[in-house]
């Protein structure tokens, strides 16, 4: 047990854990986002829950927080180790004949939505952390009303943010669409429900992502 | 048809390799990969050269001998086949063929197309079989009942010839497609349960002792396998792996 992390398959389904652990996060995320769309009032509510509720700021959003950093670095690592087994490099490979080019790139698209987080967390996350345990105001309100719906309105009122997030909800599909079976693959399921499973991500990987693009834009021409 | 060859030519394991352009005519659309690789030497031992060193066997598909990464794929540009089962058919007069040893740190090159391959070989020793007296007192096959369905899939894993294109056509050098067909020949089988949890952990921590990747799941490995061996081998090589590991 001790020595699972130092196997390459015990890498493969540590990394297949953090994967399936993220991609729950980000469609209760998704969900949430989808409320400011559909209900001010309850996105407000919500919001608040969220950012104000102890088990969600201090065991949830820990945990999440390892488990991004976990999934980035073991990526790395991974990468870094496979580039290594490699040798010499092929004059010609048609990589397209036997596999996709999401496949073939997950470094690629997981280190954009790496700079994407970045910016997420600057808009987001770190104004947040400041208003609640900097300033210290823990209320949730601006003016007399919560002002979580207004912030996020905010945000997205100039158009290169918008375009900046669809950039990255993009890379977001491009990675989920290997990601979500690679995930179970990883785990050691693949049986009968595969190929219905397979089909499931592939709509996770593409509405889940198209939804974020259209809640940016919702905001971006309703503002 | 007449044709461009881009072959990559190394003296020995130390010498440093590079590709060689040489042009070979009138070669038949019915011979095989090989044999037009025959007419080729065929012309550089006439001229005084070097031939050019290959790997090769049985040339029926079945000992796993030939290997070569031709246009950019294990085994070429057909499907379920070796390179010794490719032919030239599936070619056109004039056009330019890279042919490159298979590629993989665990996998040097020993001369021009040839690499050493025993990293399969040692992976092998380290689990791959059953424990089994078979001097003398060997049971009916029919005494243990096993169900079609693990007969086939064991057959399906046991296919696997060991020609290590999986390992070269994955961008990992990833030897688990390998691996994976091995340890799932034995697991599903009766004979092979008993000692299923040593089997799988030797053979993986020698997998890894030897330098090949992590596995992606790109499938690569599975589209180029001349078996074509599933990707469900390595599904149940990854739960054999972690049931053996959990249970300590």
């Amino acid at each position: 047990m001790s020595g699972i992390l130092n196997s390459s398959i015990g890498r493969k389904f540590a990394m297949a854990l953090s994967a399936l652990f993220l991609m729950i996060f980000v469609l209760q995320h998704f969900v949430i986002n989808l409320f400011s769309v559909l209900s001010p009032d309850t996105f407000n509510e919500i919001s608040h829950f969220m950012g104000t509720f102890w088990v969600v700021q201090y065991v949830i959003q820990p945990i999440l927080i390892i488990g991004v950093i976990f999934h980035f670095v073991m990526g790395f690592v991974l990468e870094i180790k496979n580039k290594k087994a490699n040798g010499v490099k092929y004059a010609k490979n048609n990589g397209a004949a036997n596999s996709t080019w999401m496949s073939r790139n997950m470094i690629w698209s997981g280190g954009f939505i790496l700079a994407f987080l970045i910016i997420h967390f600057i808009d987001f996350w770190i104004p947040e952390i400041n208003t609640k345990y900097i300033i210290g105001d823990m209320s949730g309100m601006h003016n007399g009303e919560f002002r979580y719906f207004h912030e996020l309105q905010e945000k997205f009122v100039p158009i290169w943010r918008v375009a900046l997030y669809i950039v990255g909800f993009v890379f977001l599909a491009l990675h989920l669409l290997h990601g979500f079976d690679s995930a179970f693959q990883s785990t050691g399921a693949n049986n009968k429900y595969t190929k219905g499973l397979q089909g499931f991500g592939k709509a996770y990987a593409i509405l889940v992502p198209l939804g974020f693009i259209f809640i940016a834009l919702f905001h971006h021409f309703t503002h | 048809m007449n044709l461009t060859l881009k072959i990559w030519r190394q003296k020995d394991s130390k010498a440093k390799g590079q590709m060689v352009d040489y042009k070979v005519t009138e070669i038949s659309e019915h011979m095989s990969f090989l044999e037009m690789m025959d007419v080729l030497n065929e012309q550089l031992v006439n001229s005084g050269e070097e031939p050019v060193a290959f790997d090769h066997d049985c040339r029926e598909g079945i000992c796993g001998m030939c290997s070569m990464y031709i246009n950019g794929e294990a085994h070429g540009p057909d499907r379920g086949i070796t390179t010794c089962q490719l032919h030239m058919r599936m070619f056109n007069d004039g056009d330019t063929i890279t042919i490159e040893p298979f590629r993989a740190a665990a996998f040097p090159v020993i001369k021009d197309l040839v690499v050493d391959r025993m990293a399969f070989e040692r992976i092998q020793q380290a689990g791959g079989y059953i424990s089994v007296n078979t001097s003398g007192n060997t049971q009916d096959a029919n005494n243990i009942p096993i169900s079609k369905h693990a007969a086939d899939e064991a057959m399906d894993a046991a296919t696997c010839i060991g020609c290590g294109a999986c390992v070269a056509t994955c961008k990992n050098s990833s030897a688990m497609l390998f691996v994976g067909a091995k340890v799932s020949q034995y697991a599903l089988l009766p004979q092979g349960q008993v000692e299923a949890a040593d089997r799988v952990k030797n053979m993986v921590a020698q997998m890894d002792l030897e330098g090949f990747g992590n596995c992606t799941n790109t499938g690569a490995c599975e589209v180029e396998c001349p078996k074509g061996i599933s990707l469900e081998n390595i599904a149940r090589m990854n739960r054999e792996y972690l049931s053996a590991t959990l249970k300590g």
